[in-house]
């Protein structure tokens, strides 16, 4: 479960995110929609201290996973992004490392050792990923030689491999051609079972498709949240349904 | 709405088609302008190369590469003391030059976005640029007098100096290509920064920056200046990195102003050895990092 509270975030004197309270619900995908700039991905960020890589970005309020505060004063946030994972809008696979490579790369990064254990975590990572198949047999050939969906499905195994409660995901299909959007959104419906998910997309379809929480966002702040089908068929607020009824954005 | 995009498209059609012999004839001209500054670009590096070769290849044999030089006026001996030396100066500079280059190249790319990685790369660009032969005198002023005698020492950091801003500048340039989201991916995985500095973001980029450091090591190997009032030179083997050293460079400088036929046969073996191995060293520098 993670509790977003009284949460605000500044680029430099761009006030981005404003007064966010919200929980996300354990082991559920929830999507975050609104137009572009409103501040969805700049949520999504801070929920693993991701923002901390842009200069001038600074964050107020609490956000609680699992009920301790990631920005608590003795919290590093290299141990919160060990918990909290992140897929990228773009396929971004490490250039000079091997599909293994790759899928083992944040483990071996950090001191893992056990060859024999890290081989089944492997297998385990891209079979969950919906890889294994595809690149069983190429395991050690350099990872830029697949395709983009591939690309992106190897993040995610990366991804699922260092162990994290939540996954975040930053329109991840977006780069992606129909056929691999599908195959990543129906593997959401595989992962939630261990992780909970949250998807930054800008298909409201998608949206409506794969999760099951919806959150509206327009410029910073949270217009409204609640059960997708909720948000979908009777949003609560004007603006929600303008924008899902594409009369803006 | 058809007719009329048809109609403009005829009228720009037409008029291209008018003018196409005038526009053949200036795209003729101009790629024969870029072929003959290509021809007046490479002429210099061939007329250096065939003459080097031709001058040099007489005087070169065995024993040019395993004997100490001959006292003037004899015929025979070598440069081998100065191959030795050339390459101990290299390693020198080299030892010295290579991890701060990396590593204030590092620190530019990935830490100095702010004023004082500002002033660093402002201060690198201007060491670039400074004459070798001021660095010798400084070097002369700082090592030389302190230590209180010509060395290798001295003559490798007077290299080093120069190397360093080349070494900075190229693994700043290098490490700055590696694309955002690689550095992105890294951070979202839990690994600590200086981890992905070092086991992703520097491997991506190290064919570049080993290229450049190979650059760099050419462009020392041949510096004659600085070495001048720094490691001197000598005529026979150096007993100690803390006595004067021979180099190629100084060699082929004080051999092609000797008024001896033979000393100045020998620099020109001199001149095409250095040139041998500047080449050698690109050359197993790009077989290293060719793509696995």
């Amino acid at each position: 479960m993670i509790e977003a509270r009284n949460l605000n975030l500044w680029y430099g004197d761009f006030h981005a995110i404003k007064n966010i309270n919200m929980t996300i619900e354990k082991n559920k995908v929830t999507a975050f929609i609104g137009p572009s700039g409103c501040g969805k991905s700049t949520f999504l960020r801070a929920i693993n201290r991701m923002h901390e890589v842009i200069e001038g970005a600074r964050v107020e309020g609490e956000i609680l996973l699992e009920g301790e505060n990631i920005y608590g004063p003795d919290r590093d946030p290299v141990t919160v992004r060990q918990q909290v994972g992140m897929v990228f809008q773009k396929p971004n696979p490490f250039p000079t490392m091997s599909i293994y490579d790759n899928v083992a790369a944040g483990l071996r990064i950090n001191g893992f050792k056990d060859k024999k254990k890290l081989d089944e975590i492997v297998e385990r990572c891209l079979t969950q990923a919906g890889l294994w198949n595809e690149v069983k047999d190429r395991l050690h050939k350099n990872a830029m030689g697949l395709s983009g969906g591939q690309q992106q499905r190897l993040c995610i195994a990366r991804t699922l491999a260092v162990e994290p409660e939540v996954v975040l995901m930053d329109e991840p299909t977006s780069a992606l051609d129909p056929i691999s959007t599908q195959r990543v959104e129906e593997l959401l419906f595989e992962l939630k079972k261990k992780y909970t998910i949250i998807i930054v997309t800008h298909n409201m379809q998608q949206a409506a498709r794969v999760s099951d929480y919806t959150a509206f966002f327009l410029l910073g702040e949270m217009i409204e949240f609640d059960q997708t089908e909720t948000i979908f068929t009777n949003p609560q607020d004007k603006r929600t349904e303008d924008y899902i009824t594409g009369r803006f954005g | 709405m058809e007719t009329v995009l048809e109609n403009m498209k005829k009228q720009k059609v037409n008029k291209l088609s008018a003018n196409l012999g005038r526009r053949r004839m200036f795209s003729g001209f101009m790629i024969t302008l870029t072929v003959i500054s290509m021809i007046l670009a490479l002429t210099p590096l061939f007329s250096i190369l065939g003459y080097v070769i031709v001058k040099g290849f007489s005087a070169l044999n065995l024993a040019f590469f395993t004997e100490l030089p001959a006292p003037p006026g004899e015929a025979g001996g070598g440069m081998a003391n100065g191959i030795i030396g050339t390459f101990t100066l290299i390693s020198l500079a080299s030892a010295i030059g290579i991890p701060v280059g990396l590593m204030a190249g590092i620190f530019l790319s990935e830490y100095g976005r702010n004023r004082f990685g500002k002033l660093v790369s402002f201060l690198t660009d201007i060491m670039l640029g400074i004459p070798s032969i001021v660095i010798g005198i400084v070097v002369y002023a700082l090592v030389v007098l302190a230590m209180g005698g010509f060395s290798a020492y001295a003559g490798g950091i007077a290299l080093a100096f120069i190397m360093i801003p080349a070494v900075t500048r190229t693994t700043e340039e290098m490490l700055k290509l590696v694309p955002n989201h690689i550095r992105e991916a890294g951070l979202a995985l839990g690994i600590p920064k200086w981890r992905v500095i070092m086991l992703i973001i520097l491997p991506t980029a190290l064919r570049g920056i080993i290229t450049g450091i190979m650059l760099a090591i050419a462009r020392v190997s041949g510096e004659t200046a600085p070495l001048l009032f720094t490691a001197f030179g000598n005529m026979y083997w150096s007993q100690s990195l803390n006595e004067p050293i021979a180099s190629m460079p100084v060699l082929v400088f004080n051999y092609a102003i000797s008024p001896y036929a033979e000393w100045q046969a020998q620099a020109w073996a001199g001149a095409l050895t250095l040139i041998l191995i500047v080449v050698v060293l690109n050359v197993s520098a790009r077989l290293i990092t060719r793509k696995r």
